[in-house]
């Protein structure tokens, strides 16, 4: 009885312990001096700190983590693996179901999944998964020990992927893993999509990508760059040559624009358009690049995702004196990661709610030099529940800009499904697919990621990838 | 990679160039162009595709030293490569037997009505040119237009060569003014030139086709840098165009935004020039 008791009072001991532990917080760049480079803004554990993190998971028996991470990564064991200074095991852990660890690790709005999901943020802070992923797929990266799985015999079937983002990896190392002969094929010069030309080197450095590129490549991963499905080859040109599936993984790549006066004038920029100078051509680095991107002083960003805040971070980088983030709701609406608004706001952002632009006003030589604005207040919740804006009459007035951003979406891009017969879009021209598993209204043909959802996250792309390559594999596996 | 065959100067600064590109050369049409990048920091330029060899696997590009780009661009020799090339892009020109077709070609604009003026004349329209170029050495293809038009007018703005004044004027009196019935117009070249022959061409409601040379990035239709006004609505050159029906462009709004980046494309040739680059 006695030994019992004592066993008891130690669980609790400790138990109380673990709890105490805070989180631990990642360092990151002086907000000073980080507004003046284009470097990465946190700065990783050291291998100290994130022990103590990874000692914070309580292993639980059911974790909840796992079901809310989109591709199912076993996270108290990688979790486990690191605590336990098993840092390349980590990794390894992590890779067997997540093709891109690193870029996880940082784009992850794991506040909404698995952490969303961890016990221990019931009555205190989660443990920061996202942040443990991210040391060890560094670790391993850094240390030069990436292993490269057992080469797989093949199975003599060609699946064919359009477009080289999240889904596309993500769905390429799956399919190459199980013996297919994978070949994507991509419209820009380098493979990575929205993670080389849309998410800025300060949030995730291009060498990553690259080094997770790589590692498919030698997985036995083929990547034709400067292919445009549809241009280059259509679909039915590639099942005439012999493939056996094609997925389609095109993203919605089509920037969308408000219509208002003005706004063509030079300076106004898509977001599609402005990061993909700054991030794929490196127009940060002109005239060291050959690439051009204006350099504005009074910069606006119109819009309160993600893009907007990887647009008004890259102005202020590129040297604005006031950088601007224009939103027709308020704070509580805006659909941007917390630490993003947060990491803007740390770099004096301006944050204007409840403003929306209504014209442009621009000079005799074509360029924009203010923006009238309309002042909002909040209406009833519309059909998605979030409370509408509405414009206060009268209300009206001129903000001086030289540089705009224009940062409310994206839609379908009509190449692919415009030169794809029989291929069932909505009206949106998004392409419909039957289930998450990606079938679409022709056989042999998958479609995932933004192209079927719209506009969304990184890691629901990869899980639509991963969910396309089980269906894919039941498919070639039916028929041979 | 893409291996450059061929090349040839037109004029002191117009080059014709032959690339190997065997997928671009079997699919290509009349009036798509693509786009290519020489190096790991270069950026990413439109070219039209003047002429292809499916069977050799090559397509002919021809441009102008204007820049940076274009003048590294003339810097190689035929064996080097270039490090990027995509295509085709844009939607092909829409051919038909219209009748009389008129092709009005300016400057290095003659490079991209060119392969027009062939389908055209094969189609059956009788092609009537008319070429420009300020001087009588910028004038380029005049052998190629030749061989693919029933007849065919040379101006230059300096009187060197052909009739003394622009290809707007000889257009207008030469043939609308003498009544002579026009089906269709094709005018490509500076946007001055593009502005006036459609400026004849409305009051009589004969059709008349532009393309568009608008700065692109990705010219797959992510960007929106090349977004022209047509008919009062944003379109984008890339998969929207290159050709659109020249009395509907807002061709002050093309002529601004091409002017978007003046200043560092300057700075960008200066620095070239001068070998401060390190290219």
């Amino acid at each position: 009885m006695k030994n019992i008791s004592v066993a008891a009072m130690e669980t609790k001991e400790t138990k109380e312990k673990k709890e105490k532990v805070p989180r631990q917080k990642m360092p990151e760049q002086d907000p000073k001096k980080r507004i003046i480079n284009f470097e990465e803004v946190p700065l990783g554990y050291s291998e100290a700190t994130v022990i103590i993190e990874a000692k914070r998971c309580i292993q639980c028996k059911k974790p909840g983590c796992i079901g809310g991470c989109p591709v199912d990564v076993k996270i108290p064991e990688f979790i486990k693996d690191i605590s336990e200074g098993r840092f390349i095991e980590a990794a390894w852990k992590l890779k067997e179901t997540n093709g891109l660890p690193a870029v996880c690790g940082r784009v992850c709005p794991q506040e909404d999944q698995c952490e969303k999901e961890c016990i221990l943020g019931k009555k205190g802070e989660p443990v920061a998964i996202g942040r443990l992923e991210r040391f060890a797929a560094d670790y391993e990266r850094t240390a030069g020990k990436i292993s490269i799985p057992p080469s797989v015999k093949s199975n003599g079937k060609k699946v064919a992927i359009a477009g080289a983002g999240p889904a596309g990896l993500t769905i390429a190392g799956d399919l190459v893993k199980l013996g297919y002969d994978v070949t994507i094929y991509e419209a820009l010069h380098k493979a990575g999509g929205v993670l080389v030309y849309g998410i800025p080197e300060f949030r995730l450095p291009k060498a990553i990508v690259e080094a997770e590129v790589e590692y498919l490549k030698k997985l036995g991963v083929k990547i034709e760059t400067n292919f445009v499905i549809g241009r280059t080859k259509t679909i039915d040109e590639l099942f005439a040559e012999g493939f056996n599936a094609v997925f389609i993984g095109v993203g919605a790549g089509a920037p969308v624009f408000m219509n208002i006066p003005g706004e063509n004038l030079n300076g106004i920029y898509s977001a599609n358009e402005y990061l993909t100078r700054s991030n794929l051509m490196k127009a940060y680095l002109f005239p060291e690049y050959d690439t051009p991107i204006i350099r504005g002083k009074k910069v606006a960003v119109i819009g309160g995702g993600n893009v907007a805040m990887d647009s008004v971070r890259t102005a202020l980088r590129l040297g604005a004196e006031r950088a601007m983030i224009i939103y027709r709701r308020t704070e509580v609406e805006m659909p941007a990661r917390k630490e993003e608004v947060h990491h803007a706001q740390e770099e004096g952002v301006e944050f204007l709610m409840l403003h929306n632009p209504v014209e442009y006003i621009g000079n005799e030589t074509g360029w924009v030099t203010g923006m009238k604005c309309i002042k909002m207040e909040l209406g009833e919740p519309d059909t998605s529940g979030r409370r509408s804006p509405m414009p206060i009459k009268d209300s009206e007035f001129v903000i001086d800009v030289d540089t705009v951003i224009v940062a409310v979406g994206t839609m379908a891009n009509p190449i692919v499904p415009a030169t794809t017969s029989n291929l069932e879009t909505n009206k949106r021209g998004y392409i419909v697919t039957k289930d998450e598993s990606g079938i679409t209204s022709r056989e042999g043909i998958y479609a995932g990621g933004d192209i079927v959802t719209g506009s969304a996250t990184v890691i629901l792309a990869m899980g639509a990838g991963r969910k396309a390559a089980n269906a894919i594999h039941e498919y070639l596996s039916k028929n041979n | 990679m893409n291996k450059i065959i061929e090349k040839v100067n037109l004029s002191e600064r117009v080059i014709k160039m032959v690339l190997e590109a065997p997928i671009i050369a079997q699919k290509r049409k009349a009036g798509q162009f693509i786009v290519l990048k020489i190096n790991e920091k270069g950026e990413r330029i439109p070219l039209t595709i003047v002429d292809s060899d499916a069977q050799k696997g090559t397509i002919t590009i021809i441009f102008q030293i204007v820049g940076k780009t274009t003048a590294q661009l003339d810097g190689l020799k035929i064996g080097d490569s270039l490090q990027d090339v995509l295509g085709p892009l844009g939607n092909p020109t829409e051919i038909e037997n219209y009748g009389r077709v008129v092709c009005i070609g300016g400057g290095v604009g003659i490079g991209v009505i060119y392969p027009l003026a062939v389908a055209l004349k094969k189609a059956g329209n009788r092609v009537v040119s008319i070429l420009g170029s300020r001087t009588k050495d910028l004038l380029i293809l005049e052998k190629e237009m030749r061989e693919n038009s029933n007849s065919m007018i040379i101006t230059t703005d300096d009187g060197s060569y052909g009739v003394h004044g622009f290809v707007s004027s000889v257009f207008q009196v030469g043939m609308i003014d003498q009544g002579l019935k026009v089906d269709r117009v094709y005018a490509i070249g500076p946007v001055p030139m593009m502005k006036a022959v459609c400026d004849i061409t409305k009051p009589h409601g004969i059709k008349t086709i532009v393309s568009l040379n608008s700065i692109m990035v990705d010219a797959t239709g992510m960007c929106g840098a090349c977004r022209v006004s047509v008919a009062g609505k944003t379109k984008f050159a890339c998969v929207d165009g290159p050709e659109f029906d020249g009395h509907e462009v807002d061709f002050k709004l093309l002529a601004d935004r091409l002017r978007m980046y003046c200043d560092q494309e300057r700075e960008a040739y200066e620095k070239h020039k001068c070998g401060c680059d390190g290219n």
